[in-house]
């Protein structure tokens, strides 16, 4: 991994995305500069939203070309329409083109953030690529429509050994395989096949697996259970955000997604809040996050620190907090708050 | 009538319908008989009829006993227990067996908070409808080449439609104004397409209940926030993630242990508790009825006897809210005998 330095400032792609994007990334963007971060942005404006010209397409492939040069990104989340005619979602098909296959979302109680569910730590690993996200659907006669899932050896061994170790390399201890091997016994069977294989090459690992349906019970009454878990695609979106719930929602939660050669940050629970879009009431601290990441990426570790700790402060102080989590602040407010925050531990 | 899966049982001479009955593995055969005394003692118009399913082989293929399969056609209805799905290569779970014989296309769940028994979440009332035939669990599978494995999700227009129609009817059925389709078709454009396209049409013929979709994603995060918004509404989805989120929301609930199910069919209906066998207590007498009887209470209702299992749920709610006799799994000490003993007090 080598990302692009020039004259000591990193360059690194920013995507804002649809909906929120704008606001949150243009919070990331002030406080990261008052932090005198030394990072240049390459802002690259990509809707998933149809636009006539066709210019989303373009903006897309530059966007995809940006992140094969910089190598880094930091990424809001991209619109899909539903319609047949629209395009295949962009959020996939970049994580296929950069071949960034594994996804991470890290899902912590927040100090101070009231949820129902407390002790919460854990993180989802998700295989970014294949899976049921394969794009291969055909319809055979009218009114009978298949869907190919796709599961292959190579790429469920990549994304478990990167779990594993990704476990060993953040202090985790258990590392828990999702699937649901006792129906798609041959498709799920083989990712859990690669997994209990791949386990005994890590003995310092508590490992086990547990069926998607189960999991998900588990998730909302004894999430403590849970510390590294890895899965097939469709389900690390279900449990992302069934988790995600359990600490506050997707404004809170941050992740990235890792490729060999290229690491996207954007947040771990991912929804693009058409809803709220341009009324100042987004929360930030799922980019903020996400952003903090990927300083502790480039190894800047005191930049990444002291944002991440003036982003908890806030917080857990309680006065400026987003409607999300439960205060009447506004955008701009608690980025404010985050910047004094930053001023005052200096 | 018209109407998707109804009951068309009928009366015998005595004044009362046979539900053929399957016991079970484990504790079902102790928490049938708490089911079958809270029934007696209710005066419930119902006659069991005890049917063994335990496998045969025919031609090779996991199959389910003739007379035990004559016994629900004629009926048209059963209750069932636990069956404990022997784990190994080729079996084909009896469950899986028993909604292919039958045809059982929906699966119904509603999951309501138990007062008395304390969880993160409050007053949760959710109806989820599964689609019971297709989708991921069509069990078409293969390996293109060696480390390469296609398995198939199949939607057809037919089976959609069927689900969804019950789906709608179920809300009337149950006063529920809204019907939510959840899906994914912004990734499964096709697919999904077809499933949330169906449910679009089917829904112009139910212009009293209001409909719309959400995307998977959007239901997952909505509900683990807080799930009484959904107290309201109907859900209907594709097999696999009405699989997957009728188990959240028996987590919701506190588990298994609470959540009854419907297996719904056009010919024949059987309804069970969603729960094991539960070996490790099996035959002491300590376990919790409440799911097998909550799904006879599901029963009674597809049969028209509203009434009874009005009578009989309250005498059940009343005695899990007050608290004083619960089983273990739910943090009490009484036995099935005493559990039961107390809701029949109450009737
Ligand atoms: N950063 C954030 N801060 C606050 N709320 C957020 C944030 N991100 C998402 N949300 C909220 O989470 C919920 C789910 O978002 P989502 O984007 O899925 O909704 P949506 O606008 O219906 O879009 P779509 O259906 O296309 O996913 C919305 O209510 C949204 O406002
Ligand atoms: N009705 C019940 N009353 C009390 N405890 C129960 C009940 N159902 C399940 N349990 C408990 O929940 C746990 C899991 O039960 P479950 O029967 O699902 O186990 P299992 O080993 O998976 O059985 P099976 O092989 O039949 O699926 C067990 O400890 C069991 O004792
Ligand atoms: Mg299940
Ligand atoms: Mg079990």
């Amino acid at each position: 991994f080598k990302p692009t330095k020039y004259g000591g400032k990193y360059t690194v792609t920013l995507i804002p995305g649809d909906g929120i994007g704008a606001e949150v990334a243009e919070s990331v963007k002030t406080i990261f500069k008052a932090d005198n971060v030394p990072i240049t942005w390459e802002q690259i404006e990509v809707s998933g939203v149809q636009d006539n010209a066709g210019r989303t397409e373009e903006a897309f492939q530059q966007a995809v070309a940006s992140l094969k040069r910089n190598k880094l990104g930091l990424k809001g989340i991209l619109h899909t329409p539903i319609s047949r005619s629209g395009h295949q979602s962009f959020n996939v098909a970049m994580r296929q083109e950069l071949d960034i296959y594994a996804s991470i979302s890290l899902i912590k109680n927040i100090p101070g953030l009231q949820t129902r569910h407390k002790d919460v730590d854990l993180c989802i690993i998700r295989e970014n690529t294949e899976g049921e996200y394969s794009g291969l659907e055909h319809q055979s006669v009218d009114g009978v429509v298949e869907s190919l899932k796709i599961i292959t050896r190579a790429k469920s061994e990549r994304i478990t050994k990167f779990a594993f170790q990704f476990a060993l390399a953040n202090q985790r201890k258990k590392v828990t395989c999702i699937h649901k091997a006792n129906i798609m016994k041959l498709a799920d069977g083989l990712f859990r096949g690669t997994f209990n294989r791949l386990a005994k090459d890590f003995p310092q690992l508590e490992c086990n697996d547990m069926i998607v349906d189960n999991a998900s019970m588990q998730c909302v009454s004894k999430p403590q259970q849970f510390d590294v878990m890895v899965m097939p695609n469709l389900y690390g979106g279900i449990l992302s955000n069934i988790a995600a719930a359990l600490v506050g929602g997707p404004g809170v939660v941050p992740g990235c997604n890792m490729g060999r050669d290229v690491a996207v940050f954007e947040p771990g629970c991912r929804h693009v809040g058409l809803d709220i879009q341009g009324k100042d009431q987004a929360n930030p601290t799922a980019l903020l996050l996400s952003g903090a990441m990927l300083l502790r990426h480039l190894g800047l570790d005191d930049h990444a620190n002291r944002i991440s700790n003036a982003v908890y402060d806030v917080i857990a102080q309680g006065k400026t907090r987003t409607r999300d989590m439960g205060g009447e602040a506004s955008t701009h407010e608690f980025t404010r708050a985050i910047l004094d925050s930053m001023e005052k531990s200096l | 009538s018209s109407r998707v899966a109804q009951f068309t049982g009928q009366k015998d001479a005595s004044g009362k319908y046979t539900v053929s009955l399957i016991e079970g593995d484990g504790i079902g055969p102790e928490i049938a008989v708490a089911v079958k005394d809270i029934f007696a003692a209710a005066q419930t118009p119902i006659a069991w009829e005890p049917i063994s399913v335990d496998p045969i082989l025919k031609d090779g293929k996991t199959a389910i006993p003739d007379a035990a399969i004559e016994s629900i056609k004629r009926n048209k209805i059963a209750l069932k227990g636990p069956l404990a799905t022997p784990i190994g290569k080729g079996h084909v779970s009896l469950n899986l067996t028993l909604r292919r014989t039958f045809n059982l296309f929906a699966n119904l769940r509603p999951c309501r908070s138990v007062a008395g028994f304390k969880t993160p979440y409050d007053g949760v009332d959710t109806v989820l409808i599964r689609e019971n035939t297709e989708g991921e669990y069509s069990g078409i599978e293969h390996v293109v080449v060696d480390g390469v494995v296609q398995s198939i999700k199949l939607i057809t227009r037919e089976a959609s439609e069927r689900v969804l129609r019950y789906a709608f009817e179920q809300a009337r059925a149950i006063n529920r104004k809204k019907v939510r389709v959840v899906h994914k078709a912004t990734i499964m454009k096709m697919s999904d397409g077809l499933f949330l396209n169906t449910a679009r049409e089917v829904a112009k013929d139910f212009p009293d209940i209001e409909f719309d979709a959400e995307l998977l994603d959007n239901t997952c995060l909505k509900m683990t926030t807080d799930p009484t918004p959904y107290n309201d509404k109907v859900l209907v989805m594709p097999n696999l993630y009405g699989d997957i989120l009728s188990d959240m929301c028996a987590g919701l609930i506190g588990g298994l242990g609470l959540t009854p199910s419907g297996n719904i069919g056009d010919e024949c209906s059987i309804f069970e508790a969603v729960h094991g066998s539960a070996p490790d207590i099996a035959g002491k007498g300590l376990a919790n009825p409440t799911a097998l009887l909550l799904s006879s209470m599901m029963m009674l209702r597809h049969m028209g006897l509203n009434e009874y299992a009005d009578k009989i749920e309250k005498a059940a709610f009343d005695t899990l809210a007050e608290g004083k006799v619960l089983t273990g799994d739910l943090g009490g000490k009484a036995s099935t005998k005493d559990y039961t003993s107390a809701i029949i007090d109450r009737l």
